[in-house]
């Protein structure tokens, strides 16, 4: 259910990450669903610019210039951030190997 | 990102360009009977889709990216060619959830399940025991849906679902259900009773009794996070607390049903003329029934609460299921037959049930008489609302 902020703890923003090879992304008016086929959960992505940052942080090398690239102000990367840690926390990404 | 869900249920009210998941029923042919079946199932029917029109339909499910499938029925797996379409689906990044009594579930069977990650599996089991399960389902329908769940559990296929409806005759079984779940490594998921199908003729006696609502309330409140419901059970959200899922119907927003013959209904719970929007054989197909059908546009206007807007609980459990008003009779936009408040009691009585509206297609085994003591099919797939398990980010 809604996991709030919390997960931010071991989410490290400078690593880089990648959209979990068993995730499947479906793009909406409100931004994209996401539904994972290993743990059948359905998560939600709530803004189109979440959206592209996500699509982006395959070809970032971290999920800070992800979120740069896609175009989040400065003010709104913590909020990112918790956002990228809710999806990690649930393995919606995951981190790409260094 | 996080928080304010408001404006997100707002958006699945006025409903998506695709179902998040849909209940495929491909067959009425069911070697049970029980006696609260859905879709009155028991006997195939000659016009049902053939493979090729089964996988057309799962080629527009992949290019609307439904990301799975529900499959019910009838008994899924006495079609000839269900194996086959559970590859062709999975081969086209549609998942599979099948709910099944058991009876195909072989070790063999189920070794083959286990290597897939894009299938799931639901064992129908409606008593923790074999009495009072086999009343309904039933005789012999215990021991096969535990020896399905023995052979799932020896190859080692992992969390599948142990599917039970709630009965006056199971609630109380609630932790009996759970120690069975735990034992075979599985995920127990209870849903709700509706009138619909075979279900109308027995719902008086089967539903659970209002004492019996507020048990399997607490229980839940207790146990919600390891148990499943479907999300089936908002209309209990009157009582307080809510319980996970988003207490929205889904119905022809974000799911709906395809029946055996193509027909495509609003709500996995109401085979009924008055809920059918169109059918997948038509000119445009699938796609063109969710996007277009006159009755489903319609679901996605702002809906009224009628005679619920002015309770306290409205906000809480939007009026509850539509199937179960419209099968037992009242109005859609009256309150839930089961109605926490007590609503629903006093509308029921305010009505005449023979008026109320019968299941369009009835499949039933003939010259199997319904038995005294119950005894008939399983629950179907989609009483899993899509939007149970949501997670915000």
């Amino acid at each position: 259910m809604s996991t709030e902020a919390g997960g931010v703890v071991g989410f490290d923003f400078d690593s880089g990450w990648r959209l979990h090879p068993q995730v499947s992304v479906r793009p909406e008016r409100f931004g994209a669903l996401l539904y994972h086929f290993g743990t059948r959960r359905l998560s939600f992505v709530k803004t189109p610019m979440l959206l592209r940052v996500v699509q982006l942080l395959d070809t970032q090398r971290s999920a800070r210039t992800a979120c740069v690239a896609a175009g989040v102000e400065v003010a709104q990367l913590p909020a990112y951030r918790r956002a990228l840690a809710t999806l990690a926390a649930s393995s919606m990404i995951c981190e790409r190997a260094a | 990102m996080t928080a304010t869900v408001g404006p997100l249920i707002e958006e699945f009210a006025l409903g998506l360009d695709a179902p998040i998941c849909l209940t495929w029923e491909l067959t009425y042919a069911c070697n049970l009977a029980c006696v609260h079946c859905l879709s009155s199932s028991g006997r195939r029917d000659p016009r049902e889709l053939s493979t090729a029109e089964c996988k057309a339909v799962i080629d527009e499910l992949e290019r609307m990216q439904v990301f799975y499938v529900n499959i019910g029925g009838g008994e899924p797996t006495v079609r000839a060619d269900f194996w086959e379409l559970l590859d062709y689906a999975t081969e086209h990044h549609v998942g599979v959830k099948f709910s099944t009594n058991g009876v195909k579930i072989t070790p063999e069977v189920a070794a083959r399940l286990a290597a897939s990650d894009y299938v799931d599996v639901q064992i129908s089991l409606d008593g923790a025991t074999e009495e009072v399960n086999d009343a309904v389902r039933g005789s012999g329908s215990y021991d096969t849906a535990l020896r399905a769940m023995r052979n799932l559990r020896d190859v080692g296929f992992g969390q599948f679902k142990i599917s039970v409806v709630m009965t006056r005759h199971n609630v109380g079984q609630l932790d009996e259900f759970k120690a069975i779940a735990d034992s075979f490594g599985a995920q127990l998921r209870i849903t709700r009773l509706r009138p619909s199908g075979r279900g109308a003729d027995v719902w008086d006696e089967l539903h659970p009794t209002a004492d019996q609502q507020r048990e399997l309330y607490d229980w839940l409140l207790a146990h919600g996070e390891d148990v499943l419901t479907g999300d089936s059970f908002f209309h209990l959200a009157g009582y307080g607390d809510s319980l996970p899922g988003l207490n929205l119907c889904g119905a022809g927003r974000v799911v709906c049903l395809i029946d055996p013959v193509g027909d495509v209904y609003a709500c996995p719970f109401a085979i009924h003329d008055q809920v059918l929007a169109g059918n997948v054989r038509a000119p445009g197909g699938f796609a063109s029934v969710w996007r277009d059908s006159e009755l489903f546009t319609d679901l996605r206007r702002p809906q009224s609460g009628g005679a619920c807007t002015s309770c306290s609980a409205f906000d809480a459990c939007r009026g509850g299921c539509m199937a179960a008003k419209f099968f037992t009779g009242l109005p859609l936009d009256g309150p839930d037959p089961e109605c926490v408040k007590g609503h629903g009691a006093a509308a029921l009585a305010a009505v005449d049930a023979a008026a109320a509206p019968r299941p369009s297609l009835d499949h039933s085994h003939r010259g199997r008489p319904v038995p005294v003591t119950i005894g008939r099919r399983p629950d179907r797939a989609c009483d899993e609302n899509p939007l149970a398990g949501l997670q915000l980010s």
